[in-house]
């Protein structure tokens, strides 16, 4: 596989600077026709010429947006100075003060909704590729070796922090450079969370987030794998077990499936089992890995948003002859970010808008050969702000397939919630913490990530974590005094 | 890392752990089970706990060797160590007086069920003890069953020892006041149960031992109709409603990886699992 990514390089290379300052350097990416069959990232970096013809472009505004874009308030001109200057080891600590998670965020945040869309550079033209100028200074390092910053001395206070994915490996991070002693408890085998479990290797290869987990170890975080809390200790036990404070970042990781007729024949999954089947347990190398999937010929992923593309792809990439999306709104509506639909469609992948299940259809040995749809059109606005969709009476039509994907969201862990006394959740399960700080109704208690606000994304989980980790420093500060 | 402290063999290809991991011990209640892995490599599989040890730190773990992932683990020697175990998960059971308790169990499910006998006796319960196998050559714990019962059948399938199949426990059923019945092993099994009893109107509740991945509700393999609802068996259950599920699906979910789990076990036994050098 190593040929084909040079290849592509060379090919990456070849392509000129753009000649107006106007238009964005492109990301070289594997061809679409190689990449539908292969789990290797489809986004290949910036080569450092590239990275230096992008980073040019930035103006350097003496009040840039984009940094108000920024969830972790990262200092992005200065970073894209220090690469204009060639200065790659102190453009990645420049990161690196704001963001523990540079390789990924570079990867998978939606910065076209974020620092980018206040890019100055956009009032024109096309936004200074931010992300990829991250991702390129990030990679460089991993490359090159990490360098591990000094932390502060011991504060002798101990933090645990439940979930080791965006939110729980930033707040950790952060703390432990802080000088706190911090545990990271993690209920599956492998730390990452969504990263490991929902996003797939050739959007997020897992050695960038295993790299990474590294750096947050270095950091001196202890990760405890196998740990569900809640069922092994309870976060009331944690105090007693000697912890000063507690971050929940357990996420959101519950399937949501239709509940219409039909939908536990076998051949259909949620999104979920779906991308932990491939991407935490590696299916796609059975039986080398010995987790199974089983993906047919025609296959339908019901849903509109990442993990619909996600679950879309890697079907492609298992062998399927057809994939096609089925969503019951339209295009603009898509919660997806726009380049992974693009992605999606230059490899193949059909979406079928305005349309819905209504029932699935088995074979007598319990698979499903079928799927009755009923077509939808929009009608008005809902609390989402997009427009409603409503069936169409006597539009229903039969889809054979023989795998169904079900994307359509996930809820919130609820675990926690369950088995700790006065921790006050909401009616849709998420738990009531403070925007700006994290508290919770208990004291000592924090949390933030999609365990707070619900599916979201990465960089706001994240957000939250930072903002936690500045807060429990407060407290346990504030309570060394007394 | 968790250390297998003991190892004995039940029966032929039926083994039994005891492996350290004191901080499930302390938590481990009958009718909870954990997920392991047995190598880097490995896939996610739910056993059931056959007994907790708070003051060794030890869990008991008991598993006939069917596929890869379990044959894997059998060739594991005292002293080893298996690398992922997430527990306890799912339900304890409802450990109450409940008066006269029928607890029947079959094939390895017998260990667990032990564990859970124990502990409904304790409870003050009576309690009738029924253990199966295929042959009597598979029959485990029959001597720790029979000492903790008030009183005690076995039944094989072929007849090899005790009554021959489980039709005896009609009679049982209709001449004894039974309050409650407890069935664990088996799919087949728990749906003939089920059945028997559902005429006299006993409560009987089942033990599901579906496909998961994870354990802990993210996934959704383990999804089983009950009362025509979809509950997911890991953090629903995996105790339900015998009389209320839907054992045919069930049935039919079991023996969706069928092929897979032959080719798994065949290549991991002709070619040791060699790398194909993909990816």
């Amino acid at each position: 596989m190593k040929g084909l990514e040079e290849s592509n390089l060379a090919e990456a290379k070849a392509e000129k600077p753009p000649q107006d300052r106007w238009h964005a350097v492109p990301m070289p990416k594997q061809n679409p026709k190689d990449r539908a069959h292969n789990f290797n990232e489809v986004a290949l970096g910036y080569t450092e010429e590239q990275a230096l013809a992008e980073a040019s472009r930035c103006i350097t505004c003496p009040n840039p947006g984009c940094i108000k874009g920024c969830p972790v308030e990262l200092d992005i001109p200065a970073f894209t100075k220090l690469i204009k200057e060639k200065k790659y080891d102190e453009a990645i600590l420049k990161v690196k003060e704001k963001n523990s998670l540079p390789a990924i965020c570079g990867r998978v945040c939606p910065q076209e909704e974020q620092c980018q869309k206040l890019c100055a550079m956009g009032k024109k033209g096309e936004p200074v590729s931010i992300g990829r100028l991250e991702r390129f200074v990030a990679d460089l390092e991993l490359q090159k070796g990490v360098t591990v910053p000094s932390h502060a001395d011991p504060t002798g206070k101990k933090v645990a922090i439940i979930g080791a994915g965006p939110a729980g490996l930033t707040a950790a991070a952060d703390l432990a450079k802080l000088g706190h002693k911090v545990v990271l408890f993690e209920a599956l085998h492998l730390a990452g969370g969504v990263l490991v479990y929902g996003v797939p290797e050739f959007r997020l290869p897992k050695r960038i987030v295993q790299a990474e987990v590294d750096y947050i170890k270095k950091l001196g975080v202890e990760i405890r794998a196998d740990a569900l809390v809640g069922r092994l200790f309870t976060i009331d036990e944690l105090f007693k077990n000697g912890f000063d404070a507690v971050f929940i970042g357990t996420g959101a990781g519950l399937p949501q499936f239709m509940r219409i007729p039909g939908e536990n024949l076998g051949g259909i999954y949620s999104a979920n089992e779906f991308l932990i089947r491939v991407n935490l347990m590696k299916s796609y190398l059975f039986p080398e890995f010995d987790t199974p999937i089983r993906v047919g010929k025609h296959v339908a992923v019901i849903g509109g948003g990442n993990s619909a593309m996600d679950s879309a792809r890697s079907a492609l990439r298992l062998g399927a002859e057809q994939v096609c999306i089925v969503y019951r709104r339209s295009r603009e509506e898509m919660p997806a970010r726009l380049e992974e639909l693009l992605n999606a469609e230059e490899e193949g992948i059909v979406c079928k808008f305005l349309a819905t299940p209504i029932r699935f259809i088995g074979d007598e040995s319990g698979w499903v050969k079928g799927m009755e749809c009923i077509a939808m059109e929009l009608g008005e606005p809902d609390e989402s702000g997009r427009r409603r969709p409503v069936p169409i009476k006597g539009s229903e039509f039969t889809m054979d397939v023989d795998t169904v994907i079900i994307a359509i969201g996930r809820t919130p862990n609820p675990i926690i919630q369950r088995t700790t006394k006065g921790l006050e959740p909401t009616k849709w399960g998420t738990i009531i913490a403070k925007e700006e700080t994290g508290e919770t109704s208990l004291e000592g208690v924090y949390a933030g990530g999609d365990i707070v606000t619900g599916e979201a994304t990465v960089i706001s989980a994240m957000g939250a974590g930072k903002k936690a980790a500045r807060s429990i420093h407060e407290y346990l500060m504030k309570k060394a005094l007394q | 890392m968790y250390k297998i402290v003991v190892k004995r063999e039940l029966a032929p290809k039926i083994k039994l752990f005891e492996v350290a991991a004191p901080d499930i011990a302390a938590k481990t209640k009958p009718g909870q089970f954990v997920i392991l892995r047995a190598s880097e490599t490995g896939e996610r599989i739910p056993i059931t706990l056959a007994d907790s040890n708070a003051q060794k730190g030890t869990i008991t773990l008991v598993f006939n060797e069917v596929g890869k992932t379990t044959k894997q683990l059998g060739s594991l020697k005292k002293g080893d160590c298996i690398p992922n175990i997430a527990g306890p998960l799912g339900n304890p059971s409802e450990i109450q007086k409940f008066g006269t308790i029928l607890c029947v169990g079959g094939g390895v499910m017998v260990a667990p069920l032990l564990f859970q006998v124990s502990a409904l006796r304790k409870a003050g319960n009576k309690v009738i003890t029924v253990i199966g196998a295929r042959i009597k050559d598979l029959l485990i714990f029959e001597k720790e069953t029979k000492d903790l019962s008030d009183e005690f059948y076995v039944a094989t399938d072929d007849g090899s020892k005790g009554y021959n199949g489980l039709a005896f426990l009609k009679d049982v059923i209709s001449k004894k006041k039974i309050d409650r019945v407890v069935a664990m092993g088996p799919v087949v099994m728990l749906k003939t149960v089920s059945e028997m009893t559902k005429p006299f109107g006993i409560k009987t509740t089942v033990t599901l031992t579906p496909i998961m991945v994870d354990g802990m509700g993210m996934c959704g393999a383990c999804r089983v109709t009950v009362a025509g609802e979809t509950k997911f068996a890991c953090v629903d259950g995996p105790e339900f409603d015998g009389h209320q599920v839907d054992f045919e699906q069930l049935i039919k979910r079991q023996r969706m990886y069928l092929p897979e789990e032959r080719l798994s076990a065949l290549f991991h036994e002709r070619l040791g699992g060699i790398k194909l050098g993909r990816g």
